[in-house]
């Protein structure tokens, strides 16, 4: 081993070598450049449409996919946009206290969505729009959360999408847990009814000690869980280099389960990747770690701004791999669709948020029942006597009947 | 099956035995994995070892590796993954080894455990049970000797019990797995080793109530875990003085049922509440405000309390002035009755 001193600045060490394989190793600024790489992704990167909308070749993922499948893909990818841009008004209007947009991210969300079949279960986080989109919730269930109305309404277990979860990476373990559950009641086993879970979390998330948890127990369990990782290059305002020296999908190979980068813009690979890996933990052979290779367009929040950390031509660079542009060029390229298709569309996406933003104006805030409503099964007792001892106190007011009361 | 071995009581009731607490938990586990297959056990070391305290001693060769799970050794992750076996309806009682260890995975308790019913308005009920072996007096090394209940009082969504003798760890143990609300289950581990009569056969009473343990009416001592045994030592030791003190087993310190407290203290008029846990903000703390809210009229002392002081907890040859004993709680018995 060179002593540290004659080391050259270097980022990790993948072997033991010799002093020649460590001067082989790329330098620190190599590196960064390499993990900030946005337009390319590396030679591993999954790609079945190229940015210019065009079919590419590729190896061990294929995807047979027929004229209405593209259509309906572009379909959903246009509407959760919508939907997403709709609510980011929304929340500039004061109709909501906060949103998170998911602008960029479609085709990386609807991909994997659209690979889930029913008895799939999903974890999100907090960006999953589409994801929820594809499951069958209702974009308007999505707006209590940023409107400050509940904490989340679907049915996690009639809709297959578990609650959304705020502290980074939390949800990895519960997904690797339910996956755990999945195998013990044997679930798995075949890949046509077989159950799976998918798991959605960030380049962030990566960093937290519970995504390496659930990493170790989804490998030591054989858990039947497809943990995807959206690395959408920015966590808040730290580039993926303050998260990791390698990039995110070499991970997996530590943990002894497959990792898998893939074109995150391009919904195709995403399908086809996500489906594979999918298909993998129904039979059995979970679990599998896909690092989508995407971006994120937007800011974090809208209480975020993003040009204090990143340069503009960041975005112009990602604005010519946008996921559902190139979608509309393969469509139109190859002649699936005509301009009354996208017309449709455009006007089913206008409709869309016009019912979005009615039933936002229309959420009435919850009473003061909402506090203390079912913060246990068995209903505690001291609970109930805040609940009766702030009615009281309330209705004091009522009773006073005090001029300011006509306001 | 459910029955452990031991020494049968003078009371001849055919479920009547005198037990260790540690055996009474061993033999609640097993009842409950019986009653119910989504009953699962899951922490570092409990399956072929048994745990480090022996607690589930033998479910692993009786209930096979599926039910009893030796897990990775990381605390998030235990009570991380059971979160998501109970959204599959699987009841699982985690593990974890000594009190000081439960950090690692305070996150998912506070965060998601506590959280998800009120999150999911009731669509997403947690039934997890933590065990958490606590307290001092074992002369251990840091970490192994805390009384952290306090933490998980304070946090609204948990339920947090203490056993303090055989019947109560065979009962409460069950009545806790059985709950449709997660439950912070605290065992006094060095109390594992004592033996109590335990009557398999009895009607328990519901977890989340506080006992009367000593009837009496000069003082009362509200105590729980493993100061009960120190709060009944310490009135046997005042009767000798012609004090007649009560001592109530609080037993379930979230919910508090204080109810038999106040009613004691209109009683005797006098309190001293009793744990190992730092005083600061403390269940010690909620009750004595509690008590002096409701009870203000009967009081003729102040509520005095005998804790844990308010440092980390000390090297343990310092643990015996660090604990409260049979004689700081005479000696706080003293001071209320001066007034």
């Amino acid at each position: 081993m060179p002593s540290p001193q004659h080391d050259p600045p270097s980022w990790t060490r993948s072997s033991v070598g010799s002093a020649g394989a460590v001067e082989a190793e790329p330098t620190a600024a190599q590196v960064i450049a390499g993990l900030r790489a946005t337009s390319e992704g590396g030679d591993d990167l999954v790609q079945l449409l190229s940015p210019e909308g065009q079919r590419v070749h590729h190896p061990d993922f294929t995807l047979d996919v027929g004229a209405e499948e593209l259509k309906s893909l572009y379909r959903d990818m246009t509407l959760v946009r919508r939907v997403d841009r709709e609510a980011n008004a929304l929340q500039r209007q004061g109709q909501l206290g906060i949103w998170v947009p998911l602008l960029g991210q479609e085709a990386a969300q609807i991909g994997a969505g659209r690979a889930m079949a029913p008895q799939d279960m999903a974890f999100p986080s907090y960006r999953e729009h589409g994801i929820a989109w594809c499951r069958g919730v209702d974009p308007t269930e999505l707006l209590g959360i940023f409107r400050g109305t509940d904490h989340g309404s679907w049915d996690p277990r009639a809709t297959g999408l578990h609650l959304y979860t705020i502290v980074i990476g939390n949800q990895c373990l519960n997904a690797a847990g339910y996956a755990m559950g999945q195998r013990f009641e044997g679930k798995v086993g075949d890949s046509a009814t077989g159950e799976a879970t998918i798991c959605f979390f960030g380049d962030g998330a990566t960093s937290q000690g519970d995504v390496h948890e659930s990493f170790v127990w989804a490998a030591v369990y054989d858990a039947p869980v497809v943990f995807f990782c959206q690395n959408n290059q920015w966590a808040v305002s730290e580039p993926t280099e303050r998260q990791s020296r390698v990039p995110l999908y070499r991970r997996a190979q530590g943990y002894g389960f497959p990792g898998i980068r893939v074109d995150g813009n391009d919904v195709l690979a995403t399908l086809a990747v996500t489906r594979w890996a999918l298909d993998e933990c129904r039979a059995g052979n979970g679990p599998v770690l896909i690092e989508a290779y995407t971006y994120r367009m937007d800011a974090h929040t809208t209480s975020d701004d993003a040009t204090r950390y990143r340069l503009a031509e960041e975005l112009e660079a990602w604005k010519l791999k946008d996921p559902i542009e190139r979608l509309r060029v393969h469509l139109v390229r190859e002649g699936v669709a005509e301009q009354d298709f996208f017309d449709g569309v455009a006007a089913e996406s206008d409709e869309l948020a016009a019912r979005l933003r009615e039933c936002c104006e229309a959420m009435p805030a919850p009473g003061p029942e909402r506090i203390f409503s079912q913060v246990y099964a068995e209903p505690s007792p001291a609970v109930q006597a805040q609940h009766e001892e702030l009615l009281a106190y309330q209705a004091g007011f009522a009773d006073a009947g005090t001029p300011d009361g006509e306001r | 099956m459910a029955a452990p071995t031991t020494d049968r009581t003078e009371s001849g009731s055919p479920g009547a035995q005198t037990v260790s607490m540690a055996k009474a938990l061993n033999a609640g586990l097993r009842a409950a994995m019986e009653a119910d297959g989504k009953v699962i056990v899951m922490g570092e070391d409990v399956g072929k070892l048994g745990g480090v305290f022996r607690i589930t001693d033998g479910l692993q060769k009786d209930f096979g590796e599926q039910r009893v799970l030796d897990t990775p050794l990381a605390e998030s992750g235990i009570i991380g993954t059971a979160i998501g076996l109970a959204l599959r309806d699987f009841r699982p009682v985690c593990e974890i080894q000594f009190d000081g260890f439960v950090f690692p995975g305070f996150d998912q308790i506070v965060s998601q455990l506590a959280k998800l019913h009120y999150r999911s308005q009731g669509k997403l009920p947690m039934r997890v049970v933590v065990r958490i072996p606590f307290g001092g007096g074992i002369g251990a090394v840091e970490h192994h000797s805390e009384s952290p209940e306090s933490l998980f009082a304070h946090v609204a969504g948990l339920k947090v019990v203490s056993c303090s003798n055989a019947a109560d760890a065979y009962w409460m143990l069950q009545q806790a797995i059985a709950s449709d609300d997660p439950v912070i289950f605290f065992e006094p581990k060095r109390r594992y080793w004592e033996k109590s009569e335990l009557d398999t056969s009895a009607t328990p009473q519901p977890l989340h109530t506080s006992r009367i343990a000593r009837p009496g009416s000069t003082a009362t001592l509200a105590a729980y875990g493993p100061m009960v045994r120190t709060a009944l030592d310490a009135a046997a030791a005042a009767e000798q003085d012609g004090h007649d003190l009560e001592v109530i087993d609080l037993r379930t310190l979230s919910p508090l049922d204080l109810a038999p407290v106040f009613d004691s203290v209109r009683r005797t008029g006098r309190l001293i509440c009793v744990s190992e846990a730092p005083g600061e903000c403390s269940v010690t703390a909620e009750v004595t405000a509690r008590v002096q809210q409701e009870c203000f009229y009967s009081l003729e002392a102040p509520v005095l309390r005998v804790t844990g002081f308010d440092t980390p907890y000390p090297p343990s040859k310092c643990e015996e002035q660090y604990l409260p004993d049979l004689d700081r709680v005479l000696d706080a018995v003293d001071r209320v009755l001066a007034h």
